[in-house]
């Protein structure tokens, strides 16, 4: 009895989760006219709000822009984490302590002190309406290096010594010994960085202006605020299928790494 | 000579990136607030103008009132549901990991595609949660358009979006509490309910003080929702501190005084975390 109404709550519990991603589904692939408010079996199947959408918003370019910014910071992140994680681990060195308590520090200011003068240094720089704007300032991030500092804290030290005798240089034994025995560390950095940079849309708003350099969050949201979805609810709801479609479907094949790597570092965006 | 040396190379972007994005930045929003500045033309020293400006400022005080009341019912209500479905799932339950995957998959999903669909949801004559009010024979709710349901709405919407991460959060606590506890408590007869207050409740503190700061911080920074929903209206009601601060800049140009209002904002919510943590330090 206790059983079933736990059975109940959880059915009642995913229907609410998932019900709203299928009806989007559904009415965007549904002709304008048969869109319902609720249903989610397709009367029948049009794809005229997708390629009005094509015609409408370069959403294609948006995917690469996507994929090319998402991917950079999640590269630059990585490495330049690793490298800093390292040094403050396993080197010695006058300031170590310094800069360990600046990165903790950074990591408890509030983003909207540094909101604005970001923005005019971009303008200062020439970076408006380049991929430079959307990367850089993402290339180091405070959590990613405390979490390769401790995950690097635990490898034994024999092994980076014995790799030293070898005549391995220190880039060496970050790349070559410490990374293939820090997987876990790679794959939940790597994940959360990938995620908060595809989603990421308060500073493309506020650097990107060119259509043709926008990533998908952005390019949705103007879309979907503008007139430009001429109040079609089937377009809006297939460029927001579209905006979700590479982050789930990455979900559904590496869902327990999303679901650990998240857990463990409490982010959500 | 070369040992020296590799240390500060392998640290150097990291300073150097500090120094650009981070420093500076604090340091020249100090500066800026004493000015008032539109980007194009020099700037202007204008003195404590932008301050003066600030505490005069009614409808900034109204969007950190908004920010407040969007956090009030925000975290409760996430804590409440997040506990709640996790209790739920650490039974044995079959296909546990399927109701966990669904719960969380919000979580991974752009905020701007959570928003575009609970703008539909919350539709009123044609959004699903009317026609469900309709049918069970209830009046309409303007969840978007009634200033004093607005900001509820948002939170609501947040919290469905947020909440699978925190179960899973809350799932690692109560994997915590030892298995003996609720076998002794069995013994002596106590009830389910009974179990979760005396025994999991005060074992996973720690537990719900961590989702209390994280959601905090996270709050604080509410922006896209309430962009995309409701532009801030009606009436303001919805307008959060940081999309006022965005309108400052990037509607009106006032470069100094949004900048004026991010320090502000951003002192407000240290102190709001440092109060946290002090309380938690206290009770933990």
């Amino acid at each position: 009895m206790k059983k079933a109404i736990f059975y109940l709550v959880l059915v009642f519990g995913a229907l609410m989760f998932l019900y709203p991603f299928l009806w989007m589904i559904t009415a965007s692939l549904v002709p304008e006219s048969d869109i319902s408010s609720f249903s989610i079996i397709p009367s029948t199947i049009s794809f005229n709000s997708y390629t009005q959408m094509f015609d409408k918003i370069p959403i294609g370019r948006a995917l690469l822009n996507s994929i090319l910014v998402a991917s950079s910071v999640t590269a630059g992140v990585l490495v330049f984490g690793s490298m800093v994680g390292y040094a403050l681990s396993r080197l010695e060195f006058k300031g170590r302590n310094l800069i360990f308590y600046v990165i903790i520090f950074t990591m408890t200011l509030p983003f909207q002190i540094t909101l604005i003068p970001q923005y005019i240094i971009m303008v200062k720089l020439g970076w408006i309406d380049t991929y430079l704007a959307l990367i850089v300032p993402y290339l180091m991030n405070a959590l990613s290096i405390i979490m390769f500092r401790q995950y690097f804290k635990s490898i034994p030290q024999d092994l980076i010594d014995a790799a030293r005798i070898d005549g391995c240089t220190e880039l060496g034994i970050i790349f070559r010994i410490l990374w293939p025995n820090a997987i876990p560390a790679l794959v939940t950095v790597g994940i959360i960085t990938f995620m908060a940079s595809w989603n990421e849309v308060l500073w493309p708003l506020i650097v990107i202006r060119d259509e043709e350099l926008m990533t998908m969050p952005q390019l949705v949201t103007l879309f979907v605020l503008g007139g430009r979805a001429e109040s079609q609810l089937g377009v809006k709801l297939a460029s927001a299928t579209i905006l979700a479609l590479p982050i789930v479907l990455a979900y559904l094949f590496f869902q327990k790494y999303f679901i650990q790597s998240m857990a463990s570092t409490g982010i959500k965006e | 000579m070369k040992k020296k040396v590799v240390p500060y190379l392998l640290v150097s972007p990291y300073i150097i990136h500090f120094l650009i994005f981070i420093a500076f930045p604090v340091i020249f929003s100090i500066v800026l607030t004493f000015h008032k500045w539109n980007i194009i033309s020099p700037m202007e020293y204008t003195g404590f103008a932008n301050y003066i400006r600030l505490f005069q400022d009614t409808l900034f005080l109204k969007s950190i009132i908004n920010t407040l009341i969007f956090l009030v019912i925000h975290i409760p209500l996430q804590i409440i549901v997040a506990l709640f479905l996790a209790e739920v799932l650490n039974q044995k339950i079959f296909l546990r990991g399927f109701f966990r995957a669904a719960f969380f998959l919000p979580v991974v999903v752009s905020g701007v595609v959570v928003t575009i669909l609970w703008q539909q949801l919350y539709g009123f004559d044609t959004g699903l949660l009317n026609k469900i009010l309709v049918t069970l024979g209830f009046g309409k709710v303007g969840w978007l358009i009634d200033p004093k349901i607005a900001m509820p709405s948002i939170a609501i919407m947040a919290t469905w979006k947020n909440v699978g991460l925190y179960i899973v959060l809350f799932l690692v606590g109560l994997q915590t509490v030892p298995k003996h506890y609720y076998e002794a408590a069995d013994l002596e007869g106590a009830t389910h309910w009974q179990k979760f207050f005396k025994i999991t409740l005060p074992m996973i503190n720690p537990t719900i003080f961590l989702v209390v700061i994280l959601s905090t911080v996270g709050g604080f920074s509410l922006f896209i929702e309430p962009y995309i929903l409701t532009g801030g209206g009606p009436l303001n009601s919805t307008l959060s501190a940081v999309l006022y601060i965005y309108k400052q800049a990037f509607f009106y140009y006032h470069m100094g005084y949004s900048a004026t209002l991010g320090l502000f904002f951003a002192l407000i919510i240290l102190s709001v975390v440092i109060i946290q943590k002090k309380f938690i330090e206290r009770e933990v």
